[in-house]
């Protein structure tokens, strides 16, 4: 067993209706890693997501976080713990302000007592997390409603969001996906940079080439079973990946 | 010929007087005060240009139904919680207060403040397992409680049955009910506006605009729809508190769908989401009703028809309208 395993998923199944979303997958992450998920559409990948963020409760199997339980837990709780995700289609407060649409994490119980909850500025803080994800710090774009921004920006909203939680697990869910080619090289220093500063990260995507560029490991998924699980340079040779993405038999 | 269309621009003063810069000349306080001073002046000196003691009187219902309707307009735009339970919050607060009253003899100025509160926690415990539900769900179920608890109470004879209780406590006179219901009217509109720009509102109205996100952000949106429920109900309770003392009398009309469709009526006329708006509309609303008693029979027709003629050609309500004309200015131009 790895020691320091920040999120262990173990043999979590789920089926809805007949069909079975996720079958007996596990996955190790440890501190500090980034571990990509591919796979075809369907192949349960954002069901796995909201099975380790409780968005969505196994049939069997569970998921542990530094040995901790968190199978059971309601969401709230375990984006307390740390462990937070963004969604695939961004979800921002359109009638709220970009800086308004960060109140609400951070006046969670998380942050709520500590810098950018009660204490200290919360705008500044507020304002430093949009700086950090790229937003323009300037009079005007942090302070327009949430509905008025373009899909990039609302994407990287999606991660302001996180980042204000302070976590360290981020379970980005197709963080690439609806951004152009110039969008997806502003983002990736970013999350490397998220990275570097000791995050560990959980990328599902479908954007292969940029992910192979960030991801230490990656995990390929398909009909909702766990079929590869090994470097990206391994990844790509690998017969049984071609098998799935490529048809080929 | 040439097409044309109405283009509007903020005043100049509008511009001038944005934020801290409204303070930089007496003109600029003048017009940046004016509306909420001349909503404040206009309800209290409502009572003084009423022409007798009925129409005080419908000013005081009046009253009694732009609290539902505050309470409606905050729950419906600020938490996005459809709530056709004006009915029930009265219902509920109506017998509180009377029971206390007729039963044990307490004092008005016991039986509102209990009625309040333990009628907001009873609303909001019956309200609770449907917070989850979203959409027109929750409306509907709010929308049978009354019928429900009508039911019991004419079934189990209980608090008077179908007989209600009369006899309760009542305001010492006309002048006292006016200026006790108008300045709380006031207090828990502007309370309320105050709130949905705090912080709790501001989690709230992220809640209406997007619940998963606000889970995914460590906050339980139950506990925060429980509390938004429970001010909502305690608003409803208040007037129907006040209503058990306005009429000396308790009985099972109070638990009539009047007090759930009007607020929802009242808040469309006066414009969603704006929270004063829905006071005017219930004051423009509630006297109209009486003054159309002259048609007799066709009274609700003509109601109904003055009500759909501001729906289609005001959809936006009268406040936001308002707001506008008083805000900015419109002409017309060529496109």
């Amino acid at each position: 067993m790895n020691q320091d395993a920040v999120l262990q998923v173990k043999e979590v199944t789920k089926s809805f209706g007949g069909v079975k979303a996720v079958d007996k997958v596990s996955l190790d992450v440890s501190k500090g890693e980034i571990v990509g998920i591919i796979g075809p559409n369907g192949s349960g990948k954002t069901t796995l997501v909201n099975l380790i963020t409780g968005f969505v409760k196994p049939d069997s199997g569970m998921v542990l976080a530094g040995g901790k339980k968190l199978t059971g837990l309601a969401p709230h709780r375990i984006a307390g713990l740390g462990i937070v995700r963004t969604f695939q289609i961004p979800r921002p407060y359109h009638s709220l302000s970009a800086v308004k649409n960060l109140v609400v994490p951070l006046y969670s119980s998380r942050i709520m007592h500590t810098i950018g909850g009660k204490l200290g500025d919360r705008d500044t803080v507020a304002l430093d997390i949009l700086e950090e994800i790229g937003f323009e710090r300037d009079a005007h774009v942090p302070y327009k409603l949430a509905s008025a921004f373009s899909e990039g920006y609302l994407k990287r909203l999606e991660l302001a969001r996180c980042l204000a939680l302070r976590p360290h697990v981020i379970i980005m869910d197709e963080l690439f996906s609806g951004l152009s080619v110039s969008e997806i090289a502003a983002m990736i220093p970013i999350v490397e940079r998220l990275q570097m500063n000791g995050m560990t990260i959980i990328m599902v995507e479908h954007r292969v080439r940029e992910l192979f560029q960030l991801a230490h490991r990656v995990m390929v998924m398909n009909f909702g079973e766990k079929i590869a699980e090994d470097i990206p340079e391994l990844i790509t040779k690998s017969e049984i990946v071609k098998q799935a993405y490529l048809g080929v038999t | 010929m040439p097409e044309r269309r109405k283009e509007r621009l903020d005043r100049g003063i509008k511009v001038r007087t944005e934020g801290i810069y409204a303070i930089s000349s007496w003109r600029g306080i003048a017009y940046a005060l004016l509306p909420t001073f001349s909503f404040v002046v206009g309800m209290l000196i409502i009572p003084l240009v009423a022409p007798s003691m009925t129409w005080q009187r419908i000013t005081t219902l009046a009253c009694i139904f732009a609290l539902l309707a505050l309470s409606f307009d905050f729950l419906a735009h600020f938490v996005g919680i459809v709530c056709l339970g004006g009915a029930f919050f009265t219902g509920v607060g109506v017998y509180i207060s009377g029971v206390l009253n007729s039963a044990f003899g307490l004092p008005m100025v016991i039986t509102i403040p209990v009625a309040t509160i333990v009628g907001a926690a009873i609303c909001t415990l019956f309200l609770l397992p449907c917070l989850p539900i979203r959409g027109i769900y929750f409306a509907i179920v709010s929308l049978m409680y009354p019928l429900l608890f009508s039911r019991v109470i004419q079934a189990l004879e209980i608090f008077g049955g179908t007989d209600g209780l009369p006899g309760l406590a009542t305001f010492p006179n006309i002048w006292v009910e006016l200026y006790f219901i108008i300045p709380m009217t006031l207090i828990l509109t502007f309370g309320l506006r105050r709130l949905v720009n705090e912080d709790f509102g501001i989690v709230l109205q992220a809640i209406k605009d997007n619940d998963q996100a606000v889970k995914a952000s460590n906050i339980n949106i139950t506990w925060y729809k429980t509390k938004a429920v429970f001010i909502g109900s305690a608003i409803g309770c208040f007037a129907g508190a006040c209503l058990a003392h306005l009429y000396g009398w308790v009985g099972l009309s109070l638990f009539a769908l009047d007090f759930s469709i009007f607020p929802i009526a009242a808040t469309v006329v006066g414009g969603v989401g704006t929270l004063v708006g829905p006071i005017i509309g219930a004051l423009i609303l509630a006297p109209l009703s009486e003054m159309l008693r002259a048609f007799g029979p066709l009274r609700v027709v003509f109601y109904s028809l003055i009500l759909a003629g501001l729906v289609v050609f005001k959809t936006e309500g009268l406040l936001p309208f308002l707001q506008r004309k008083y805000h900015q200015f419109e002409h017309w131009t060529e496109v």
